[in-house]
């Protein structure tokens, strides 16, 4: 935005498309349609949240009928991976912060940085998620350095190892999908496949909202390279903000429950 | 203030040959023409739903019954209508009644009931009756029709593959383990799931609407009752309808990966889906009658042309309803929960007597002394004050622990339901759409014949289902096509009933089309109503209003505005009420 005309509204040739942006017929001014927006997000937002309501819902209904189908679960998870994938979410927050404040305040190659930077974290926390969590768990491996495994080291089987020996493979444990065989010999009680139901559809639905989130993202870096939005208008990002920062949240719930209280 | 100015044509002006129209109102953002469209689509639904629910009453004519040869082994079965004739099986020969009563509930509540007031005839009245050009989001508006017509291609396909048999309730574990490996339920249940975002999205459209788009100088308490209604049940739309979101999504999941959540063989809790089935479901009980008592409060204003009786009693009784109807939900599983938590579902589930007795007793009070013009959509409202009278009441003793105990799952409830559900909704929806008729398609229609098909559905709809209280007292169960002999002279009686219901319907049908193709067209305000809607052209133009309307009375202020449009000749307002909404 280096032209010294780019405030001028009046002229349509030099202006920036931020700034011929014309609201909805329907609406009486550019502020109000904003707002309109926003409040319809915030109302979606929540749909979201109920929509999750009923994992935690789930969650909590089992936690407090099988406890020790839900503490031999959540140790059968290695925290260090969570934690590295809330670590990842909450600098993808400020970067997505980042960029709304940057778009308000006219740095729009700035704002596209920054945006760039939170997709490639979100594309980093789905790797992440694939890669150290659901893959090895259903071909037989266990993160090494897990702690709730020292007891079931006669299962380890030496010398069978992955991803840079960071993977362990465990006998009897492999080729199991979530579902009704999906329980490992060493599971001690009989209801253990209901926990891992709840942790894949938690984290798989959440899995899901990161890849919708990305798709948003995408789409709000391709339109703000084309001058779409500026100080002025840009409800696209903040929507898209409002978005991903849910998604963050629900993370932050899903983190704890899942891996740190056993 | 952008867009007015210029008198645009009719909405429904053909915009040039056939398919340059086709092409318009598929990729239309006009919420008169979504309206339209939705009103369409759930009219065809209504059609299927329909005859499934005659296909279930000609099915109970005869009871199925087993032929046994002489050891008593069971080598055929007998009386049955639908469904393979060389059935050897009671199982084989109960299946298809399953199928069709399944059909008829799944089709009925989510594909008719839910958003048949809200999305067609909301659609359309709505922003006019707040002066708006169109509402919040219009593209999100198209969205959610087209997602209603893939859930509603999910669920046709369903059928297809031969429809499924786990009641609308898909209550675990026969959804989560009926015809394993084939496609059908959970075709049906993520149907259910993909209309639920249809519904979603339109609740979410209006409350937005409600909030920002109303006319200069019309305050929350200036709006017509028919617009709390539908705020009142958008809201329980956004609120309530990602829990079964979520509950159905589980659902196929356990079916695609036999995960266990729901299923007591895989290790999970079928009373949770019993519970999460009926935090949406029972909220959603009130998405389906709020929108239809709201087409009440303004069919018995306008019609008795007299102040509404306690206009914020009433408007405040929408929001009771949709708040209360969160806590109430466990009366639909009585028998699967605690005696105390039954006991507190019981106790909550009076509460929600309190406003809807508040919304009956004023529209009533409404009627009493006005100069109440008899017509198709009057004749409507006094049909649902008493069929709704009669569903309302039939709710207290099945809210009732004690006497529930008694007629849970009997016909008792198949009729207590109906006379809510179709003597409220449907019977509102259908005056509904008299009175907005001339506003929608600039057309009138046929009074005498409307009114001769209203006294017919009338009849047809008691006869059917007051029937059922009887049999359901008698212990008659639902959902079964089988029955001892001295329930059949009820069955019959109900069948017949079904049967004229059926003709009154098809007569509303024929009138309506009459209209279409030879009514005369319509004045701007047939009835003299005062709402906004009243203000625009019928049909209205594509933006509604020429300019932006400026709302300087009540919506119901009949003893101080003349009508628009009406010559103030032919509706003299004494002078001290012409003062007395001066002074205000």
């Amino acid at each position: 935005m280096s032209t010294p005309h780019a405030t001028n509204a009046a002229s349509p040739t030099t202006a920036a498309r931020w700034q011929r942006y014309v609201h909805g017929h329907h609406w009486r001014t550019q502020a109000e349609e904003f707002d309109g927006c926003k409040l319809g997000f915030w109302l979606f937002l929540a749909t979201e949240v109920l929509l999750f309501g009923g994992i935690f819902c789930g969650y909590a209904i089992f936690r407090v009928l099988y406890p020790t189908a839900w503490a031999e679960g959540s140790s059968a998870l290695d925290w260090k991976i969570g934690a590295f994938n809330t670590a990842v979410l909450l600098v993808s927050s400020y970067t997505m912060a980042m960029s709304i404040y940057c778009i308000q305040t006219n740095k729009i190659s700035r704002a596209r940085w920054n945006l760039a930077v939170t997709f490639l974290l979100g594309l980093a926390f789905v790797i992440l998620k694939l890669a150290l969590e659901y893959t090895p768990k259903w071909s037989g491996y266990f993160f090494v350095l897990d702690p709730a495994l020292h007891h079931h080291e006669s299962m380890i089987v030496e010398g069978k190892t992955a991803f840079f020996g960071l993977f362990q493979f465990v006998e009897g444990y492999g080729g199991k999908r979530p579902g009704m065989l999906f329980t490992y010999p060493f599971a001690v009680d009989p209801q253990v496949p209901v926990w891992w139901a709840i942790y894949y559809c938690g984290t798989a639905i959440h899995a899901a909202h990161v890849l919708i989130g990305m798709t948003l993202i995408a789409r709000v870096w391709h339109l703000a390279g084309k001058g779409v939005y500026g100080p002025t208008y840009y409800a696209g990002v903040e929507i898209t903000g409002l978005y991903w920062h849910l998604v963050d949240l629900i993370w932050i719930f899903l983190f704890p429950l899942l891996y740190l209280i056993h | 203030m952008s867009g007015y100015g210029h008198h645009g044509g009719s909405y429904l002006e053909s915009k040039g040959s056939f398919w340059t129209n086709v092409v318009d109102w598929a990729t239309t953002v006009d919420h008169k023409k979504i309206g339209v469209m939705y009103l369409f689509a759930i009219m065809t639904m209504f059609f299927f739903g329909g005859m499934a629910a005659i296909a279930v009453r000609l099915e109970l004519l005869e009871p199925v019954r087993p032929i046994q040869d002489a050891a008593g082994a069971i080598v055929g079965v007998k009386g049955q209508l639908f469904g393979s004739s060389d059935a050897v099986s009671l199982e084989a020969g109960n299946n298809m009644y399953n199928v069709l009563f399944t059909l008829h509930g799944a089709i009925m509540v989510f594909m008719v009931i839910v958003p048949s007031v809200p999305a067609s005839i909301g659609n359309f009245v709505l922003p006019l009756m707040l002066g708006a050009k169109d509402v919040a989001f219009p593209k999100l508006n198209l969205l959610s029709w087209y997602i209603y017509v893939v859930g509603s291609i999910f669920a046709v396909c369903s059928i297809i593959l031969g429809g499924v048999d786990t009641g609308w309730t898909f209550y675990t574990p026969y959804s989560s383990s009926s015809w394993l490996g084939q496609p059908k339920v959970v075709l049906m249940v993520l149907a259910a799931f993909i209309l639920g975002f249809s519904s979603i999205l339109t609740g979410l459209n209006f409350v937005v609407t409600v909030h920002k788009l109303r006319a200069p100088g019309m305050g929350w308490f200036d709006m017509p009752l028919f617009v709390w209604g539908i705020y009142s049940s958008a809201i329980i739309q956004v609120l309530a309808t990602p829990v079964i979101g979520i509950t159905l999504l589980l659902l196929a999941f356990e079916r695609f990966t036999r995960i266990g959540i729901f299923d007591p063989a895989l290790g999970g809790d079928p009373v949770l889906f019993q519970h999460f089935f009926w935090f949406y479901s029972h909220p959603v009980v009130y998405v389906m009658i709020l929108p239809g008592m709201a087409i009440i409060s303004e069919l018995i204003g306008v019609h008795a042309h007299k102040k509404i009786f306690g206009y914020k009693a009433v408007a405040f009784a929408s929001l009771g309803i949709a708040g209360v109807s969160f806590i109430v939900w466990g009366h639909h599983m009585f028998t699967s929960m605690s005696e105390t938590a039954s006991m507190i579902f019981s106790g909550l589930t009076f509460l929600v007597a309190i406003p809807t007795a508040v919304k009956v007793f004023n529209w009533i009070a409404t009627l009493y002394k006005g100069s109440i013009s008899i017509n198709a959509p009057m004749l409507y409202a006094l049909i649902f004050l008493f069929t709704f009278s009669i569903g309302g009441l039939t709710g207290l003793p099945l809210g009732t622990l004690s006497t529930d105990l008694h007629l849970h799952d009997t016909y008792f409830v198949v009729a207590h339901f109906h006379y809510v559900m179709m003597g409220g909704t449907i019977m509102a929806i259908i005056g509904g759409i008299h009175h907005w008729w001339p506003k929608m398609f600039g057309k009138t229609y046929n009074e005498k014949q409307a009114m001769i098909a209203a006294v017919i559905v009338f009849i047809g709809f008691n006869v059917t289902f007051f029937t059922q209280f009887f049999m359901g007292t008698r212990g008659m169960p639902r959902r079964y096509a089988s029955y001892v002999d001295e329930m059949q002279i009820w069955h019959h009686i109900s069948t017949g009933g079904s049967l004229i219901l059926l003709v009154g319907f098809l007569w509303h049908l024929f009138v309506l089309v009459q209209s279409l193709v030879a009514g005369r067209k319509a004045e701007k305000n047939p009835w003299g109503g005062l709402t906004l809607e009243w203000l625009a052209d019928s049909p209205p133009e594509e933006h509604n209003f020429p300019h932006e309307p400026l709302v300087t009375h009540g919506p119901y202020d009949y003893e101080s505005a003349v009508p628009y449009h009406w010559d103030p000749k032919d509706y003299p307002v004494p002078a001290e009420n012409l003062k007395a909404a001066g002074a205000h």
